[in-house]
């Protein structure tokens, strides 16, 4: 392994942002920050939507960008966090920050539960049970009682900071923005570690990876927990900003979602993901009047895409 | 469980089965070919039950509901479905052969899609009835009545699928078939046309899925642009059991599952509303303690 690692980390490194790109980042913050001064109520929901779906494509794109692992089931884990944060809140009196290292607990259990046996084969099969764990946790959700059944759960507590409750919408957008943020961070730095390295290796050639020490297995099921982590968090913030939740929110279509915002601006790359995860955002706003055609409308955008514009809409320009 | 329960189910179970064998079969076939897996198998077994619908409604006029009008639409319909696995193979997966494995996937998931998004936005999500007109008649076995009709869809699919076997294991396009999946290159070297073999695979298995879909529809009376979904993951469930590439493995695997889940739902402890969940739990088994499935080879994964 430390062989395999030295000869990884001996190629030069590019700077961590290239400064004209930086720049651009920094007046992009300025006005995700300004957003709620200038914006209705309206215009600020669906940027905090907007904003949880950058928060769910990073982390969907650790698993699939980064370590090339196709996961269906991606709401399921979404619903984990939502549901911990839901159940210990609303039955047990947890305060809502307490719930947050639960739901990431939790979210590690399932996914070493799914991962470990199915990572070790072809990722064809990977897909499928995680398509397979999707439904489950959502028939669960739906048949079990403490997650309140096919009506789910409501009157979740809403999180204090300080003695400040989060209230209103704006409240979330910022709540939102944090996490977006910390999620952005986490997947820069993870990009450029050892544990990085190791995921793009995999994802180009499997058995070299192997060949020069890297735990192909172990590797995966990092890449996926870690997806799993960063949804489940997403998860909580989700709950007690709709303090309503119902299994109708963790379904395919939702796993889906999330699988072409990753996909539409361009798999691996952060810049990407997020204009990736904000498109899909606006689908539904843009989309109103289309009623059932919504549905095709997406198929016909992620095919489209995987046909014609393989990297996504904003590309790697180093290639 | 008592002696009549048994045999209740054993019926119930061969009958979902053999739909499951006839839909993992196109599964196992495609993916025994090109290494992929088809997402778009279940919708095309959707779109097979609406195609037979439309067709059924329209002989219906002049052969009437009964068997005659069926077996037109099953025939109709396999063959129109069979064509359009075709024309999703030529435009959505043969650009892709060569492209990395996610990326196929991707866009097989894409066409799967397409075609639900498709029903949904023709159908606007309704379910359609299929009135059959095939009576009740059958034979009493203790207290459990089976329906001629019953027997009929078992053999009709186990017919189906025996035919398949013989295809693929007799004639030489059959052979054409098992030496592009053991290998693609040295198959072209041979002055095997690869393309024609995939597009020939492709047109079997999605006209077996049709086949599935118009039984299905005219069994339980009702079709619906969803009824793919599921029925796909369980189909690939079962061709898991068998051995994905094996065509005797799928239809084994099918009605092995078939049979599981008739009885697992009736166990005392789990209701229907938890046969999915044991359906993935042995999905996930199986994945675990026998990936190879029942009958299949081990796949060696070639540099």
């Amino acid at each position: 392994m430390s062989d395999g690692a030295s000869t990884l980390s001996a190629a030069p490194q590019p700077p961590l942002v290239r400064r004209s790109f930086l720049l651009w980042a920094l007046a992009a913050l300025a006005c995700a920050l300004a957003l709620p001064h200038f914006a209705n109520a309206y215009v600020t929901e669906v940027a905090t939507t907007a904003l949880l779906y950058v928060v769910l494509c990073l982390g969907l794109n650790i698993v699939v960008g980064y370590a090339g692992l196709l996961d269906l089931g991606y709401a399921a884990f979404f619903a984990v966090g939502a549901y911990t944060t839901g159940i210990l809140t609303s039955e047990f009196g947890f305060n809502f920050w307490l719930t947050i290292p639960v739901a990431m607990a939790a979210a590690c259990l399932a996914g070493i539960i799914i991962g470990a046996p199915t990572l070790r084969l072809r990722s064809d099969y990977l897909a499928i049970v995680t398509l397979g764990f999707g439904e489950i946790v959502r028939i669960i959700a739906r048949n079990l009682d403490i997650t309140g059944g096919a009506s789910g759960l409501v009157g979740i507590e809403r999180p204090e900071i300080l003695g400040f409750k989060l209230m209103q919408v704006q409240h979330f957008y910022y709540a939102f923005l944090a996490l977006a943020l910390l999620a952005v961070f986490v997947c820069l730095s993870v990009e450029r570690s050892r544990m990085g390295r190791a995921w793009f290796y995999v994802r180009y050639d499997e058995d070299a990876a192997a060949g020069i020490g890297i735990n192909r297995v172990s590797a995966k099921l990092q890449a996926y927990m870690m997806g799993a982590v960063i949804a489940s968090v997403a998860g909580c913030l989700y709950a007690a900003k709709m303090t309503a939740i119902s299994p109708e929110s963790f379904t395919f279509n939702q796993s889906l979602l999330i699988l072409l915002g990753v996909v539409l601006g361009g798999m691996g790359r952060i810049p990407g993901v997020v204009l990736g995860a904000i498109l899909v955002a606006l689908l539904p706003e843009v989309l109103r009047g289309a009623g059932t055609y919504r549905p095709l409308v997406t198929a016909v955008a992620l095919l489209a895409i995987m046909l014609f514009r393989p990297n996504g809409l904003w590309p790697d320009k180093r290639g | 469980m008592t002696l009549d329960l048994v045999i209740q189910q054993l019926v119930n179970g061969l009958i979902v089965g053999s739909f499951y064998a006839l839909i993992a079969l196109g599964y196992s076939m495609v993916f025994g070919v090109i290494k992929l897996l088809n997402f778009a198998h279940g919708d095309i077994y959707m779109s097979g039950a609406f195609v037979g619908l439309i067709v059924f409604s329209f002989v219906g006029v002049w052969v009437g509901n009964g068997w005659l009008g069926v077996v037109c639409a099953l025939l109709v319909s396999m063959l129109a479905v069979g064509l359009l696995g075709v024309v999703i193979e030529r435009f959505a997966y043969r650009p892709m052969r060569n492209a990395p494995r996610l990326s196929i996937l991707i866009t097989a998931l894409g066409a799967s899609m397409v075609l639900n998004g498709s029903a949904l936005a023709l159908t606007g999500g309704r379910h359609f009835a299929f009135n059959t007109d095939l009576g009740f008649a059958g034979l009493d076995v203790s207290a459990v009545h089976i329906t001629y009709t019953q027997i009929v869809l078992v053999a009709a699919s186990i017919l189906l699928m025996a035919g398949m076997q013989a295809f693929v294991s007799r004639t030489m396009y059959g052979k054409a078939m098992r030496a592009v999946s053991i290998d693609m290159g040295a198959s072209r070297l041979m002055g095997i046309d690869v393309d024609r073999v995939i597009a020939l695979t492709f047109f079997m298995g999605s006209a077996l899925a049709a086949g599935g879909g118009v039984m299905a529809g005219a069994y339980y009376g009702s079709v619906h642009f969803f009824m793919g979904f599921i029925m796909g993951l369980k189909a690939f469930t079962a061709a898991v059991i068998g051995g994905i590439g094996s065509v005797p493995g799928a239809m084994l695997g099918g009605l092995l599952l078939g049979l599981l889940e008739a009885y697992g739902s009736s166990l005392p402890f789990v209701g229907s509303e938890w046969r999915d969940v044991f359906v993935f739990g042995a999905l996930i088994l199986f994945l675990v303690f026998k990936p190879t499935g029942l009958l299949g080879r081990s796949v060696v994964e070639r540099v």
